[in-house]
């Protein structure tokens, strides 16, 4: 059973995700995403793009890094042995693009166990750091420039279920 | 590449169908890619004793593949504003063999001001749905 009292907590800002070109193109190579954007640079700056655009889902992958703080937590109670994965939302303010310096921060908005399953949302803020930053400030109201939203409902089955 | 024209579109145009599949190599593939490294989509024992039948594929790459209709159809990658599913079955995948992913893209709504269509994706192994409330905004 998740453990209810990590409801509403906000992980701040962490240490900043580097997109790579090599990243994204590998990513794309995973997901079959053949659109030139992601793999030549001619083609991205063609389409208006500073440097290679990631994939819808790319955004995953700095998601599931941050969220490893609160869910990799054993005090949070989430047994990774009994988790599906029941639903993923990106919502892009803008795309992800190579050269970009990410970083999260992370939100648990709902805990919710019916019977022997526990359903946990979390949320992930995406901000793009601007360039001459290396590390995000704790004073700074935004880390940067608003990227991507990502929320995730993971499904945990107790040890009856 | 040419851009789909909002105007010309009504709900209902189908504006794409195709069909992939996954091997495992695929699914170590999107593993390492992604850093997703649960051994349910790798390791029969451990996919058992977790309740499953053997190794299933990540629900997101499921999730990450089938949208490649979407950003090639809308010319942009970048047009894909949002977009969200639910894993409404596992994906089961044999070894050896394949499992086989039906995907089929319909246009669900047309928003002319906001200048963004709504991409519906059917996706099934088998005729079962997998994904459920698969959608894409695309802004076009």
């Amino acid at each position: 059973m998740a453990n209810a009292d990590f409801e509403g907590r906000v992980y701040p800002a962490d240490a900043p995700y580097s997109v790579g070109r090599e990243k994204i193109r590998e990513f794309a190579v995973a997901v079959g995403a053949t659109h030139p954007a992601h793999h030549d640079l001619v083609a991205a700056r063609g389409l208006g793009y500073p440097d290679l655009v990631a994939p819808p889902t790319f955004a995953v992958v700095v998601a599931q890094r941050t969220e490893a703080q609160y869910v990799r937590d054993p005090e949070a109670a989430i047994d990774f042995s009994r988790v599906v994965h029941a639903d993923e939302r990106f919502t892009h303010h803008r795309p992800i693009v190579a050269g970009d310096e990410l970083t999260t921060v992370l939100h648990v908005d709902r805990i919710v166990s019916r019977g022997a399953i526990s359903m946990v949302t979390t949320r992930c803020e995406i901000y793009a750091m601007p360039q001459h930053v290396e590390v995000p400030s704790p004073e700074a109201e935004t880390p940067g420039e608003h990227v991507a939203t990502v929320t995730s409902t993971l499904a945990i089955r107790g040890e009856d279920a | 590449m040419t851009r789909p024209d909002l105007a010309a579109l009504s709900v209902g145009d189908v504006i794409g169908q195709r069909t992939v599949t996954f091997d495992r190599a695929a699914l170590v593939r999107y593993a390492g890619a992604s850093g997703d490294l649960n051994p349910i989509h790798w390791n029969d024992r451990f996919a058992q004793e977790a309740g499953l039948p053997g190794v299933i594929a990540h629900g997101m790459l499921t999730m990450g593949t089938v949208v490649g209709l979407v950003t090639e159809w809308a010319g942009d990658p970048g047009a894909v504003v949002d977009y969200q599913t639910r894993f409404t079955k596992p994906v089961e995948v044999p070894n050896p063999g394949v499992a086989t992913i039906d995907v089929t893209a319909t246009i669900g709504a047309v928003d002319a001001e906001a200048g963004t269509a709504r991409v519906d994706l059917a996706v099934t192994v088998d005729g079962a749905k997998v994904l459920g409330r698969a959608q894409a905004q695309v802004r076009l």
